[in-house]
């Protein structure tokens, strides 16, 4: 108990940290861990979401499906030897295609979670730090994009430049930082009135290591937590684009284009092109959201046994 | 005293106004920007690809195109206060005709579905607080979990699959009536589509329902009430069901822009010739003012639903009224 949990404001002030530089997290990210491993529930999220990696990044390399060549001859066959989920309209193997749609869902949900972060991350340090009006004009901004419902902007954007994964990462990216933002800049509010920034400011740190060094490892809980609803969002997003038309363009696919005849492929009775690209949706998103939850619990945790 | 709260609250209300209407501003220039970044001007879709660029920068030039992007914000702002949204070249009607045909289909759309989510949201969530860790409220709970994690129109095509197509009692495309009282009572075909936004919302406001529920069961208050033999079901009345359903005030005025979107994705899905619908088909023909005009009261209405939501709150809890 030597050490105290840097993210989060100690309860007995008399304990916290006063060197300028915090040590590494050793009990507290320990104690978070086991919770975390105690969860039931976050160990099977991380399940769900390995099987997910494997089966779109590895499985490609084992099962040759063919995803590319239209086949007139096999279209729309029910699941059956030689295709384990069917085929689709075009004759293309529909478990091939979970697979490819697979990765680029994955793809587009870390990079836009992982951009989105880090723009709020930063974002949010800077108002916390600077404070006064620098804060509330900044704060002002996030305001502003959070009042733009976020599907509409992001589909105007996709329209010219979501073709393919980097710029549909970047556009999702762009669109959610607000909540980190605001989630950082209130630990940031926290943090910089306590005795370890400002023995880091007379010993005569800068701003940028200020919030480098000091202030964004110490809010580093509430940014963990919020990577994975982000990955969560963000793959929901792709989803929805896709199924909208707007989502990446032929031949890179996702698992919302693939559900994007779903009404008329499902009249005709096909269900083997709906139900296991929407599981697969919903499995990863619930994943993320499952080891969110149990990433706040345990972080929760590790606040209330110290 | 009194008078002196009073003038704190005005003063509070005066405070919000303003702030509400300097976002609505940085919105305002937030969208143009964005949208005038992304298509310079409508000339070259109307005048066709085989427009000479002569042509383009003389129709830009009628038209105010090639002013520079505040001036034309700026004469934008000034026809949007008179009512005016600009033109859809592509429908070829004003775009506040385009609106006012669809406007009520899309507000009994979302409407109906926001107040059916919190009807049956906040009794399932005292429920579920009540009944804590009990089978019916596990049950719940993974249900509310996996609506949660799926996607709008995924949700849809099950509804559909079997309510539409394994046992046909609704239909699977919303009513396509011109008449929004014959779309009222058409159950037949908007039952799905009503339902497929109710639960969505629910899954949220549910799961926020029950945690609010539990804190509020654990106040001193409730001990007391049920301490001087209030009979439970009043406790839950009285007591808990004013005090949980404070919090869900502010969660929903800030679900708007969530609403919106799944009502764009439900129409999508069940063809309802609502504003999502003529925005998407907008964004496919680049029809630039339907869209412009349909984000901006997109977020005008997050910004108004945030605002009442906080005056709302104010109202009905004193303790938070001067803070």
């Amino acid at each position: 108990m030597a050490n105290i949990a840097p993210s989060l404001t100690p309860l007995d002030i008399t304990r916290a940290p006063e060197g300028g530089e915090v040590g590494p997290v050793q009990s507290g990210l320990r104690l978070a861990l086991r919770e975390f491993a105690q969860n039931k529930l976050a160990v099977i999220g991380i399940g769900i979401l390995l099987f997910y990696v494997l089966f779109c990044f590895v499985g490609p390399l084992v099962y040759h499906g063919n995803t590319s060549n239209s086949d007139l001859l096999h279209t729309n066959l029910p699941p059956q030897a030689g295709y384990p989920l069917g085929t689709t309209d075009q004759g293309f193997d529909e478990l091939g295609l979970l697979m490819k749609g697979g990765q680029a869902a994955l793809q587009v949900g870390f990079a836009a979670a992982f951009i989105g972060i880090f723009i709020g991350m930063l974002w949010g340090a800077i108002a916390g730090l600077a404070g006064g009006i620098v804060d509330s004009a900044m704060m002002r901004v996030v305001d502003v994009f959070l009042s733009v419902p976020f599907l509409f902007i992001v589909l105007i954007v996709a329209v010219r430049y979501g073709a393919s994964v980097l710029g549909l990462s970047l556009i999702i990216g762009a669109f959610t930082w607000l909540v980190p933002a605001r989630l950082v800049r209130g630990e940031v509010l926290t943090l910089r009135t306590r005795d370890f920034v400002a023995a880091a400011r007379t010993a005569g740190s800068g701003r940028s290591r200020l919030i480098g060094r000091h202030l964004i490892p110490n809010a580093f809980g509430v940014i963990i937590v919020n990577v994975t609803f982000n990955v969560a969002d963000a793959i929901l997003a792709v989803a929805a684009l896709g199924f909208l038309g707007f989502g990446l363009h032929y031949p890179t696919q996702d698992w919302g284009d693939m559900l994007s005849n779903g009404v008329q492929v499902m009249s005709n009775g096909y269900w083997w092109l709906v139900y296991p690209v929407g599981a697969s949706i919903v499995l990863v998103v619930m994943a993320c959201n499952l080891i969110g939850d149990a990433l706040r619990d345990s972080l929760d945790v590790r606040l209330r046994r110290r | 005293m009194g008078r002196e709260k009073g003038r704190s609250v005005s003063a509070y209300l005066i405070r919000r106004i303003l702030t509400s209407l300097i976002v609505v501003l940085g919105v305002s220039i937030f969208v143009f920007l964005l949208l005038h970044l992304i298509y310079p001007s409508p000339a070259q879709d109307i005048l066709g690809p085989k427009a000479t660029q002569a042509a383009v920068n003389s129709w830009n030039k009628q038209h105010g195109y090639d002013r520079p992007w505040l001036l034309q914000y700026l004469s934008y702002m000034n026809r949007l206060i008179h009512g005016d949204l600009g033109y859809s070249y592509k429908a070829n009607q004003s775009v506040v005709a385009l609106f006012q045909e669809r406007v009520a289909r899309s507000a009994y759309l979302s409407g109906i579905s926001l107040v059916l989510a919190v009807l049956i949201a906040i009794p399932l969530g005292i429920y579920q607080a009540v009944k804590r860790n009990s089978i019916g409220d596990n049950v719940v709970t993974s249900f509310a979990f996996i609506t949660y994690a799926m996607p709008v129109f995924f949700l849809a095509l099950i509804l559909i699959q079997v309510f539409a197509l394994s046992f046909p009692i609704f239909s699977f495309e919303a009513s396509q009536s011109l008449s929004i009282w014959h779309v009222m009572t058409d159950w037949h075909s908007m039952t799905l589509p009503i339902a497929t936004l109710t639960l969505i919302s629910v899954a949220g406001f549910s799961r926020y329902m029950r945690s609010t529920s539990i804190d509020t069961l654990a106040q001193d208050y409730i001990k007391a009430a049920r301490a001087k033999g209030l009979p439970e079901r009043l406790v839950l009345t009285r007591h808990l069901l004013r005090n949980a359903c404070l919090p869900m005030v502010t969660l929903i005025g800030l679900s708007i822009p969530f609403l919106l979107s799944g009502n764009l994705i439900t129409e999508s899905v069940f063809n309802y010739p609502g504003l999502g619908l003529l925005f998407l088909q907008s964004l496919n023909n680049v029809d630039y003012n339907a869209l412009l005009a349909y984000t901006l009261a997109g977020a005008i209405l997050t910004v108004t639903g945030n605002f009442v939501a906080d005056i709302a709150l104010t109202v009905a809890d004193p303790r938070i009224r001067l803070a």
